[in-house]
């Protein structure tokens, strides 16, 4: 029974950490029509700065600036959305594959880069943080656990109203006016590549906040966590959420992490000893069918914007052409 | 009724669904006669060429060429059915030469080709000299015959065209035009979309004014061209515009 | 250092061949397709799987042709497989792409594309086993150019330049001389025109992405004769081949052929000075100098 229910903190911590990515994706795609390629790389950003500002010194090692967390946590927000702001002002004045192709190119660079400075992060063989804070004033064990979910639920919680107070602002409408039609944005007077740019940004300070609360969490990061697949396990879960849609975005985040440990639990159970090897791949086909299935037969998710602007309801369904 | 060479029934056009700019269009075209189409901007002229070139939906009324039915008909098709179109904007291509753009348009000519790439050299000098040159070089007005060039090479009984005239000097804007009318002597129908009204209806036939996606008034141009009313009502504005 | 740029010339005329495929791909249907390079991987696979067939088949087929490690089963495997990824392009555009494009959404395209190369690539690996294959296990033996400094190359790198390089000949002479050259250009430049001129837009975008899946194809057999035939030919090609359309500029076939050879021997001359486990990171560095000095390429139209 207690078994149980630690797995249960266990994994509505880690769905909800996943879910403020989730959120900041769909402050980027669902709302203002950007399309993030390398969500990892602000997330991983996010996870590896918290650690190394708020680690104590150690040796051969950058960092150890044995910061106050929330100050440790913020500056990983910072560092993330430093990032952001580099391939925002490259890349957002251009043609839109080039914000995804740039995001998904710093994402694989950054993987590398973190399996490959030791003196940085530490290497393949990843970075030990701090001990999680305020662990001995719980205790340990469950209590702790239930305490750090409380924290990463209130976080969660934040960073949701932040969105749903800044979704029906007028900046919220300003989004909405450029994912929908650049050219009325632009007529508002408002340059539409600066409001992207805010947006992408703000956008990945909340991945970084979600990769600072992961590394935080596990007290370790290493380059296994920012791989690429953690980048398609965000999107399918807002798409199958609903773009746009915070709510469903925080849903799409739990029932897609449910049913991607559902589908690595039965696998590793149930599957023929020889297709162990394979879980991953079976996994990925798994993931990547739902991304299309959903693309096909119901882009506006299982739960979908109720704001709604266009006739189809699909974020940056411009007809033109060469926009 | 075998003089007419276009008809346009009572159509119903948009862009996007439930959205129609032409809201009720009906319009003929006669045969071997210049017919312009007039009206301020946003009317839904370039939208009603468009409707007819099969680029659009038209989500109800009949288009019939001849006697045939081209409503839904797909715009890859039109030349086959010996119509051209020679769109406002962009209506050549850029980055292909001029004798590159020639060679696409006659693509599906066959045999005759090379006498017909031969006779629009004789017809269009300028684009003869410049043969070889980007036509993202040429000038407004070449760039128009250039246009005109790849509408005539199929050899087609109608030529639909938008705003020819647009943007070019008024010696350019007369010859583009003098060219049109010279046309309907060789059996071609023109359907031609003006801002330029006086001239246009110096040189049309017959004339119809469109205004937010309806009919309004249609007549011989001759007659539009001296009544009064039409004259204040709608092409006041445009001379006052165009000076 | 030379050795690193042969090395780089190499890579180089395989990535330049999957980027002028793909720019075609993004420029006509504007979208960044993410699972172009699964398209190699396919490439490379059909020709492993014909070259069993016909080795077994027919024996004789077997012998390596002159220096080369290809044997004339796999030449012909070579043709084969071109054809099977061409068609797997195509048949992927009508299942996935399409249907997404007519639902009138760009971006969605480039999600759909992802969601495509996971597929593809773990489908492979399913199929194929998640481990290294080769063309052939025998070894051949580099010639030595010249001793100081030490320059090898092997006969199949040589092959490979040239057969790239006349196949991107082939594609010049047929946009620059013959009407179905002009009409891909055409449709590319101004798609509803082309339609007006009689040209069928769908099956010029048919016709690209068999262009695309035949030279990716192609791309994808030559990078397995010099390198290994793994699942993760496309995970590790497709940012290069990204960086080459974009050094290109979106949408230039000459440009991505040329942005194929600057990235892979600017990739293969930072190594003589990086550590080689940064490798991965180059395309993304190339990518970024580009959008800093010249966001629309060498040969890139302006964008708005
Ligand atoms: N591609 C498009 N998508 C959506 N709406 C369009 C598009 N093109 C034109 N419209 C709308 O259709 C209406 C009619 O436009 P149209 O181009 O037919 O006008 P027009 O009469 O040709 O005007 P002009 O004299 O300026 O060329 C306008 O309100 C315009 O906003
Ligand atoms: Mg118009």
């Amino acid at each position: 029974m207690i078994g149980l229910l630690s797995y249960a903190v266990f994994f509505t911590t880690v769905a909800s950490i996943l879910a403020i990515a989730v959120l900041g994706l769909n402050l980027q795609w669902g709302n203002t029509g950007l399309f993030n390629g390398g969500v990892v790389a602000f997330f991983g950003a996010g996870a590896y700065g918290t650690l190394i500002l708020g680690s104590a010194a150690q040796p051969d090692q950058f960092g150890g600036f044995n910061l106050f967390y929330p100050a440790a946590l913020i500056g990983g927000m910072v560092v993330a959305g430093l990032l952001a702001w580099v391939v925002g002002i490259l890349t957002l004045r251009l043609r839109h594959d080039y914000l995804a192709i740039a995001t998904f190119g710093i994402a694989v660079t950054f993987e590398n880069i973190m399996r490959n400075a030791e003196w940085l992060s530490g290497g393949a063989k990843g970075i030990r943080g701090f001990e999680q804070p305020l662990r001995d004033a719980f205790g340990g064990g469950l209590a702790y656990n239930a305490a750090f979910l409380a924290f990463v639920v209130a976080a969660l919680i934040a960073v949701y109203q932040f969105l749903q107070h800044l979704v029906s602002s007028p900046f919220g409408r300003l989004l909405r006016a450029i994912r929908e039609d650049e050219g009325a944005a632009r007529s508002l007077g408002k340059a539409p590549s600066r409001v992207r740019l805010t947006a992408f940004i703000t956008g990945s300070v909340i991945m970084g906040l979600s990769g600072g609360l992961y590394a935080t969490f596990y007290a370790f990061v290493s380059p296994q966590d920012v791989l690429p697949t953690l980048t398609f396990q965000i999107w399918a879960m807002l798409i199958v959420g609903g773009a746009g849609n915070n709510r469903g975005a925080v849903l799409g985040a739990f029932l897609i992490w449910g049913a991607w440990t559902a589908s690595g639990w039965s696998l590793s159970r149930f599957a023929p000893i020889e297709a162990q090897l394979y879980t991953g791949s079976i996994q990925y086909i798994l993931i990547g069918s739902v991304i299309v299935g959903m693309l096909l037969w119901r882009p506006q998710g299982l739960f979908p914007e109720r704001l709604v602007v266009s006739q189809s309801g699909k974020p940056g369904a411009t007809k033109k052409q060469g926009v | 009724m075998v003089d007419i060479a276009l008809t346009a029934n009572n159509v119903v056009a948009g862009y996007v669904p439930d959205l129609p700019i032409l809201k009720d269009v009906s319009m003929q075209a006669r045969r071997e006669a210049v017919t312009v189409i007039i009206g301020p901007n946003g009317a839904g002229k370039s939208t009603l060429i468009k409707a007819i070139a099969g680029l659009l939906p038209v989500s109800a009324g009949t288009i019939t060429h001849g006697d045939r039915d081209i409503t839904h008909m797909r715009p890859d098709l039109l030349t086959g059915q010996g119509i051209s179109y020679v769109p406002q904007m962009d209506n050549i291509f850029r980055t292909l030469t001029i004798r590159q753009n020639l060679d696409l348009a006659l693509r599906k000519v066959g045999r005759d080709a090379p006498a017909r790439l031969d006779d629009l050299y004789a017809r269009f000098p300028v684009l003869a000299d410049k043969r070889n040159d980007k036509a993202g070089a040429l000038s407004g007005g070449q760039r128009q015959f250039l246009a005109v060039a790849m509408a005539l090479a199929t050899a087609p009984k109608l030529i639909l065209m938008d705003e020819p005239s647009a943007g070019l000097s008024p010696k350019a804007a007369q010859e583009v035009l003098e060219c049109a009318r010279g046309l309907t002597d060789q059996g071609v129908t023109i359907l031609l979309v003006e801002q330029n009204v006086n001239q246009a209806l110096r040189m049309a036939d017959h004339c119809y004014i469109l205004a937010e996606g309806c009919n309004q008034v249609d007549g011989s141009a001759a007659d539009m061209l001296n009544d009064p009313i039409v004259g204040e009502i709608y092409l006041g504005a445009k001379r006052m515009r165009a000076s | 250092m030379i050795q690193n740029l042969v090395d780089g010339v190499l890579v180089g005329s395989v990535l330049s061949l999957g980027a002028v495929g793909l720019t075609m791909v993004m420029h006509m249907l504007r979208f960044a397709n993410f699972s172009h390079a699964e398209l190699l991987s396919i490439g490379a696979y059909s020709a492993l799987v014909f070259d069993a067939l016909f080795s077994a088949m027919m024996p004789p087929l077997t012998a390596a042709i002159g220096p080369l490690s290809m044997t004339w089963a796999l030449a012909l495997s070579v043709v084969f497989s071109l054809v099977i990824t061409g068609l797997s392009a195509l048949l992927i555009d009508r299942l996935v792409f399409k249907r997404v494009r007519e639902k009138g959404s760009e971006l969605s395209m480039v999600f759909a594309s992802f969601g495509v190369a996971m597929i593809i690539r773990n489908v492979v690996g399913l199929i194929f086993g998640l481990g290294t294959h080769l063309y052939s296990k025998d070894i051949v033996f580099a010639v030595v150019l010249s001793r100081d400094p030490l320059l090898l190359v092997k006969p199949d790198q040589v092959f490979t330049l040239v057969a790239a390089l006349l196949i991107m000949l082939i594609m010049h002479f047929v946009l620059s001389r013959t009407t179905l050259g002009y009409s891909l250009r055409a449709v590319a430049e101004n798609p509803t025109l082309a339609q007006v001129n009689g040209i069928r837009l769908s099956h010029m975008i048919a016709l690209v992405w068999l262009v695309g899946g035949g030279l990716a194809a192609v791309a994808g057999i030559f990078y397995g004769l010099s390198n290994q035939i793994s699942p993760m030919i496309g995970r590790d090609l497709v940012l290069p081949i990204f960086a080459a359309t974009i050094v290109g500029g979106i949408g230039s076939i000459y440009g991505a052929v040329l942005g194929g050879f600057i990235v892979g021997i600017s990739a293969s001359l930072a190594l003589a000075i990086l550590p080689s486990g940064y490798s991965p990171s180059m395309p993304f560095l190339i990518i970024l100098a580009v959008l800093l000095i010249r966001p629309n390429g060498l040969f890139g139209e302006e964008q708005t």
